[in-house]
């Protein structure tokens, strides 16, 4: 097999005295969705927010493309292609989209000034791909709706040709029209080649869009199964038990 | 596709909707104007002339100038209450400076010509060094604002008293107090020129704007909104202009050196005071901070990081190293504001600044900063300085005695930011 897009290695990190997330080992192709299931609290986010660079590991290792990476802050993250959609969207509510769509990679002009003229017709060519009824270019993004919201956080990590996508909850605040759009979106970047960890409480949808999926509870990492090889009752059962029934048999 | 709106017909707009102007502005300046003719019609017409309109904007400066620097010190939900000492610091600092230390220590002889410059120079730097300090300790350590500053009120009003034993430092050197402001004016003559250059100025940036708009295929307002505008911006400046340059030198004062103001003798020599520089060093920092706070990535990031901190951090910004510039940048302004100020009085005085934390906070707070973060305008701090300003020193021209001044300039502070939050509420944003 190829060599993985991500390694990540015997990861933990604690806090106080909780570990919350325990020696875990995954690992993520190109052109791979790989679902990450469990209980809020099982470690999750966490574990993927030290591959986004917001928290820094307690012991562990990142591979990314084959070579060790080292990844202390959101800034390291990205300059591995390494984008996310957190569940809070990240957003800063004062700014219009373009302003947040470039937030830390502003274009600018000769002279070292932002050149918001560029980033908002960036933006507007983005969005229209993305969510064609988005118009509210101007005002600040607090005044959008949940999914208007979410379609900047989501055009934000896919304008940046990231190789490696994380989405934490990314339908979480989204109506039945959006999700489905959210779900075309992974299924072309995948084609595109990108590599995509995805969070969902959704165990339907998640078997739905994952080529493979990853439970968690309390931290450590119960197991990895291929879609086509597990019922929706195994993966209930690994949440719920934390036992994996496919390696017990 | 992105040309879909602009083939709609655009909706009808109000006049002022096709101006564009902010809402908000308009509403300061009403409230401003407001302010001056209420006095003006209590004081039988004294208020609005030129020589009060001229020892109003010299009165402002120190103030207006601190304000701006309050503006990002706010907007990322930080306060600095330190401002009224660290320029107490700075003046003390540069007082001793040009009296004594260069002086004495150095040897440079008094009335030197490098001493002033010497000595803003290092008024300046102690100025973002302080600042910059306490921007270390709020940012990397996580010590709050309030703290920090409340410290450093304490801290550096009484390091300016330790430095000067308390006493006047003065008289100042005499290029030193150019910059106070009826000391050193432009003439009737240059400030014509800068005016006229200023305004030629931001019509071309208006008109350049409009022009960058139709290449990026976005909508532009209505040509004769547009002439509206820079009509409303040129005559602004002419008008300011005109103002100063109407104040006409006493003739005695004239009388006392008429080779100062371009005279063989006092006899029938007519001169106008014009623009003081220190209204000029105001309105530079109020350009460079407004494109500090529009065009670059420093105001973005600020911004940004009052909007919302954990956003800001996971987009990659380094809000520790932010908060260490922005209050650094606060001191370099203080102590901007220090030179001044003290140049004003012609002297450090161990009082200098007292209160002047106070009256920055509401200038910022009046002018729309909204201490929740994240919103706030140079422009706005600037007009609320100008309303502070002229609040009190209408007050004292129609002889209101010294407690209710400031009972008014308190509950007017209040007023403003209760008319600020309506506002807010109408449009229906969450801040």
């Amino acid at each position: 097999m190829s060599t993985p897009l991500v390694e990540m290695k015997n990861v933990s990190i604690s806090f106080g005295g909780v570990r919350a997330v325990d020696d875990v080992s995954i690992d993520l192709h190109a052109g791979e969705v790989v679902g990450l299931l469990g209980h809020n609290g099982a470690g999750k986010s966490t574990l993927i927010k030290m591959l986004s660079g917001a928290y820094k590991m307690d012991s562990g290792e990142i591979w990314i493309e084959g070579n060790k990476a080292t990844i202390n802050s959101p800034r390291d993250s990205r300059d591995y292609n390494i984008e996310t959609i957190y569940q809070t969207l990240a957003l800063a509510d004062n700014l219009d989209a373009a302003s947040n769509l470039f937030l830390g990679r502003e274009l600018t002009t000769p002279f070292g000034f932002v050149d918001d003229s560029r980033m908002e017709s960036e933006t507007r060519k983005i969005m229209a791909r993305l969510n064609p009824n988005f118009k509210k270019l101007k005002e600040p993004v607090s005044a959008l709706s949940g999914g208007q919201r979410q379609s900047v956080a989501i055009a934000r990590a896919v304008y940046f040709n990231a190789k490696i996508l994380i989405m934490d909850e990314p339908t979480a605040a989204l109506g039945v029209h959006e999700t489905a759009m959210v779900a075309e979106l992974i299924g072309e970047l995948k084609k595109q080649g990108l590599g995509i960890f995805l969070i969902s409480h959704d165990t339907r949808e998640m078997m739905e869009l994952c080529d493979r999926v990853a439970v968690m509870k309390n931290g450590q990492l119960i197991g990895s199964e291929r879609v086509e090889d597990v019922t929706e009752d195994d993966i209930l059962s690994m949440i719920i038990l934390g036992k994996n029934p496919k390696a017990a048999a | 596709m992105s040309d879909q709106s602009s083939a709609k017909a655009p909706p009808k707009r109000s006049f002022l909707q096709s101006l564009e102007i902010d809402l908000r502005l308009l509403g300061m300046i009403g409230a401003f104007l407001a302010v001056c003719i209420v006095f003006n019609l209590l004081t039988d017409g004294r208020f609005l002339t030129p020589r009060n309109i001229f020892n109003l904007s010299i009165q402002t400066v120190s103030v207006a100038i601190m304000a701006t620097g309050m503006v990002f010190v706010i907007v990322t939900r930080h306060i600095d209450l330190s401002v009224g000492a660290l320029l107490a610091t700075c003046t003390a600092v540069m007082g001793m400076m040009q009296t004594t230390w260069l002086p004495d220590i150095v040897g440079l002889e008094l009335g030197h010509p490098l001493i002033p410059w010497i000595t803003i120079v290092a008024g300046l730097l102690i100025g973002a060094l302080i600042g910059a300090a306490q921007g270390w300790l709020i940012g990397y350590h996580g010590i709050p604002a309030f703290i920090v500053t409340l410290g450093g009120l304490l801290v550096w009003r009484n390091v300016g008293w330790y430095l000067t034993d308390g006493a006047t430092i003065g008289p100042l050197d005499k290029t030193f107090i150019l910059f106070g402001g009826i000391n050193g004016t432009l003439g009737a003559t240059w400030s014509w020129i800068v005016g006229i250059v200023a305004a030629a100025i931001s019509l071309f940036f208006i008109w350049s704007g409009r022009k960058t708009k139709i290449r990026h295929g976005f909508p532009v307002k209505p040509m004769w909104a547009e002439f509206t505008v820079m009509a409303l911006i040129a005559g602004a400046i002419l008008g300011f202009v005109a103002t100063l340059n109407a104040y006409t030198v006493p003739t005695r004062v004239i009388a006392r050196n008429p080779a100062l103001f371009g005279c063989e003798t006092g006899e029938g020599c007519v001169a106008a005071y014009g623009i003081p520089y220190s209204v000029l060093v105001l309105i530079a920092v109020a350009i460079v901070m407004t494109v500090i706070a529009l065009r670059t990535r420093l105001g973005r990031y600020i911004f940004a990081t009052g909007g919302n901190p954990d956003a800001a951090e996971l987009s990659g910004i380094n809000t520790r190293f932010l908060t260490v510039k922005i209050f650094a940048m606060v001191g370099v302004l203080c102590a901007l504001a220090g030179i001044i100020a003290s140049a004003r009085l012609g002297y450090h005085t161990n009082d200098i600044g007292t209160l002047d934390e106070l009256r920055v906070i509401a200038a910022a707070v009046i002018g729309g900063t909204a201490l929740s973060g994240g919103v706030g305008t140079i422009y706005g701090a600037i007009i609320g300085a100008l309303i502070m300003q002229s609040l009190q020193s209408g007050m004292a021209m129609v002889g209101v005695d010294a407690p209710y001044q400031n009972i008014v300039v308190g509950a007017v502070l209040v007023l403003a930011v209760w008319i600020d939050i309506q506002y807010r509420k109408r449009l229906g944003g969450k801040s």
